[in-house]
């Protein structure tokens, strides 16, 4: 391989790996937050007991999930602009990445939510707490905080897909090594450098996301714990069934 | 008539938890023996050293011949030479009851087809089960798999079985029948050490029993220090039935 | 400004032909070199675990499309001038791999440890408890995944769209760029991934419903 690595010649587009780099991250905040809030409300409506809720969530997840994302890409951005919405291509973007996120969040949660033992919802009525309240703190929450490593995988995928959205040039990493190559022709480099700064987003976001879920639940975790303990007092011992432990 | 399990002062930590600490005991032949104790006696440890699942950290086992701590070990041959069936049975859930017991004969053993078949036929009726061989282990209840569990181990002829608490886990009316093949397994000569909890079957069939008690042979004897218990552990032991 | 006729629909078709095509092809050579990446997770020496960790981290930690990109320009700098088609399947072939490694090592390692007991203890070396008693297991837990996965491959295979190579979407592109009907093209073109796509999923989650029951 007679091939000369020529990273250098990369260096004074450093800024606009910068931006390319920011951008993505918008992107990605921007279709978590939604796309999270979309998922679970989907989630509710696909357990719903009113059919067409539960039918026309079912439909938009499936859709999304047996479609490519550069297609549902395309759908949006060109599909609508040639019925008149016109739109950005960062905005289209982001549509898309919610639409997107939303549906794969909301099969996750649903799952998690299914996951509660229906102990847990028989216990929390017989001590008369309300539907509402039920729903939330032993379904929603529980379900949440179980589902949260998964949950934040797929954002993390997210973030890695939009580098679809530089086919309808969004200014984001890939568009930039796009660029780049095309003007300095170090296809290589380019695409390597994005490789890498995507890998260093990837471990930055599971290490904020891992500091997220101590932050989030570790916190309910303890002060439920020491709730219990408080009510619980002289909890009798339940004695070990000897005969199954091994020696 | 020389010993064919020899266990001399054997240690066994897991991290800082020291389960065995100097377990010495000898059997021969043909001999049938016990290990009772309560959990956490070590007794099961013991059992799974004697055919290297677990390695000691001191000590010495020799077993048919085989130097258990020694690194030049034949693993092959030594798990050839003694059997061991486990409380959970742990049959191959893929495979057919006939295809379970011929698996190990036809890649272990190299056995022909056709003598494999035999010897899986014959071990099953020795265990009463002939006619579940082409049933899946899930068809059958749990005293009839831990029965093929059993022919399992013992078509591949070994020279000492092993039996970790292998009732423990069946329903009590499903026990009598795995009892009732080792107790046939007994009279056939076969060399077998027992950690069990079924007292009564301890005493009508082993030659030896063996009380551990916190990672030490504490009593041992024949079958009746069961009914003449010389150490008060033993006694508070079999007092509780446990 | 054509309108959408047979012709049109044609074309699209075709599409789907190659997109199916490629999509077997990556599979294909993904499931070799998955098996392969599975089994060097799963090996006892360090060394080559550690590198096969390192390996499906960073393919899983790059988007498709930059490797897709890093592959096509890749190979060009090795001289060798190679069809759309290829590039996409080499790139499809090691992100194939990587995944399913992965859902293969995870299936692997799921198979109860007492059956690792069960089959040391009847003399069985450590390949052939593998090949004898875990792997015909750990196929059967694989399944759903791996049909799931099958999923993604042939939604990844749009990308390959990027580098050229006429499967479904790019047909769907050249359709539009005469008809510059993009609603409707896409729309399409949607429907019929959907068509490819929905009834494995829905065998996926079929096959998943019967082991779950069956652990019960």
């Amino acid at each position: 391989m007679n091939y000369n690595f020529d990273f250098a010649g990369l260096m004074p587009y450093w800024k606009m790996f910068l931006q390319g780099t920011v951008l993505t991250l918008e992107l990605t905040l921007a279709s978590t937050v939604f796309g999270l809030t979309i998922g679970i409300l989907c989630a509710i409506g696909r357990r719903s007991s009113l059919r067409p809720v539960s039918a026309a969530c079912g439909v938009y997840v499936e859709a999304v999930r047996n479609t490519p994302f550069l297609v549902q890409i395309f759908i949006f951005y060109f599909g609508l602009s040639s019925v008149g919405m016109q739109m950005p291509a960062a905005v289209a973007a982001v549509i898309t990445m919610v639409i997107n996120v939303g549906a794969y969040s909301s099969e996750i949660i649903r799952a998690g939510m299914d996951a509660i033992p229906p102990g847990q919802i028989e216990a929390a009525e017989c001590l008369g707490l309300s539907r509402p309240r039920i729903y939330w703190h032993v379904i929603m929450l529980p379900a949440l905080e179980k589902v949260y490593p998964a949950i934040t995988s797929q954002f993390i995928l997210m973030m890695l897909m939009s580098s679809v959205t530089s086919q309808i040039s969004t200014e984001e990493l890939t568009a930039v090594a796009n660029n780049v190559q095309s003007i300095t022709f170090l296809s290589l480099e380019s695409y390597i450098v994005v490789a890498i700064l995507y890998l260093i987003l990837a471990v930055i976001l599971r290490f904020l996301f891992l500091l997220g879920e101590v932050w989030l639940f570790r916190r309910k975790r303890v002060i439920a714990l020491a709730r219990r303990r408080l009510a619980a007092g002289n909890v009798p011992s339940i004695p070990t069934n000897t005969n199954a432990v091994r020696t | 008539m020389s010993a064919i399990v020899e266990v001399r002062d054997i240690h066994k930590r897991f991290g800082e938890n020291e389960v065995l600490k100097g377990v010495s005991f000898e059997i021969r032949k043909g001999e049938v023996v016990a290990i009772i104790g309560q959990s956490g006696s070590g007794k099961s440890t013991a059992l799974r050293c004697i055919n290297h699942l677990e390695t000691i950290n001191n000590g010495s086992i020799k077993v048919c011949g085989h130097e258990i701590g020694s690194p030049r070990i034949d693993l092959r041959q030594l798990r050839q030479d003694v059997g061991i069936v486990f409380q959970s049975y742990n049959l191959f859930p893929h495979l057919t009851v006939r295809q379970n017991i011929m698996l190990a004969l036809r890649h272990v053993k190299k056995m022909a087809r056709t003598a494999c078949e035999e010897r899986a036929e014959r071990v099953l009726r020795m265990v009463g089960l002939w006619e579940k061989a082409d049933n899946y282990p899930e068809q059958l209840s749990g005293g009839q798999q831990q029965r093929v569990a059993i022919a399992r181990s013992l078509a591949m002829e070994p020279q000492v079985m092993l039996f970790d608490e292998v009732t423990s886990a069946l329903d009590p009316q499903l026990t009598g029948e795995v009892l009732r093949v080792i107790e046939d397994l007994a009279s056939r000569g076969m060399t077998m050490i027992l950690v069990t909890h079924e007292m009564a079957f301890a005493r009508r069939v082993a030659d030896k029993v063996i009380y551990m008690y916190q990672g030490l042979v504490w009593e041992t004897g024949g079958p009746e220090i069961l009914d003449n218990p010389q150490t008060q552990e033993l006694r508070d032991f079999v007092g509780t039935g446990l | 400004m054509d309108s959408f006729t047979f012709v049109q629909f044609e074309y699209m078709l075709k599409g789907v032909g190659w997109t199916l095509i490629l999509s077997a092809i990556s599979f294909v050579l993904g499931s070799v070199g998955g098996f392969g990446v599975m089994l060097a997770r799963v090996s006892q020496i360090a060394a080559v675990r550690f590198v096969t960790s390192f390996f499906i981290q960073v393919i899983q930690g790059i988007p498709l499309l930059v490797l897709l990109f890093i592959v096509y320009f890749g190979v060009g700098i090795f001289g060798l001038s190679v069809p759309p088609l290829v590039a996409a399947s080499i790139a499809l072939m090691i992100y194939v791999s990587a995944f399913l490694g992965e859902i293969w090592r995870g299936s692997v390692q799921s198979v109860e440890k007492t059956q690792w007991e069960a089959s040391e203890c009847l003399g069985f070396t450590r390949w052939q408890s593998l090949r004898l008693v875990i792997i015909p297991q750990a196929i059967k837990l694989s399944l759903p995944s791996t049909v799931g996965f099958l999923v993604q491959v042939i939604k990844s295979t749009s990308l390959a769209s990027v580098v050229g190579f006429v499967e479904l979407t790019r047909a769907g592109q050249i359709i539009n760029n005469s008809l510059f009907q993009p609603f409707l093209v896409f729309a399409l073109v949607g429907v019929l991934y959907f068509f490819l796509c929905y009834p494995l999923s829905m065998w996926s989650r079929a096959m998943e419903r019967r082991l779950n029951v069956g652990n019960r």
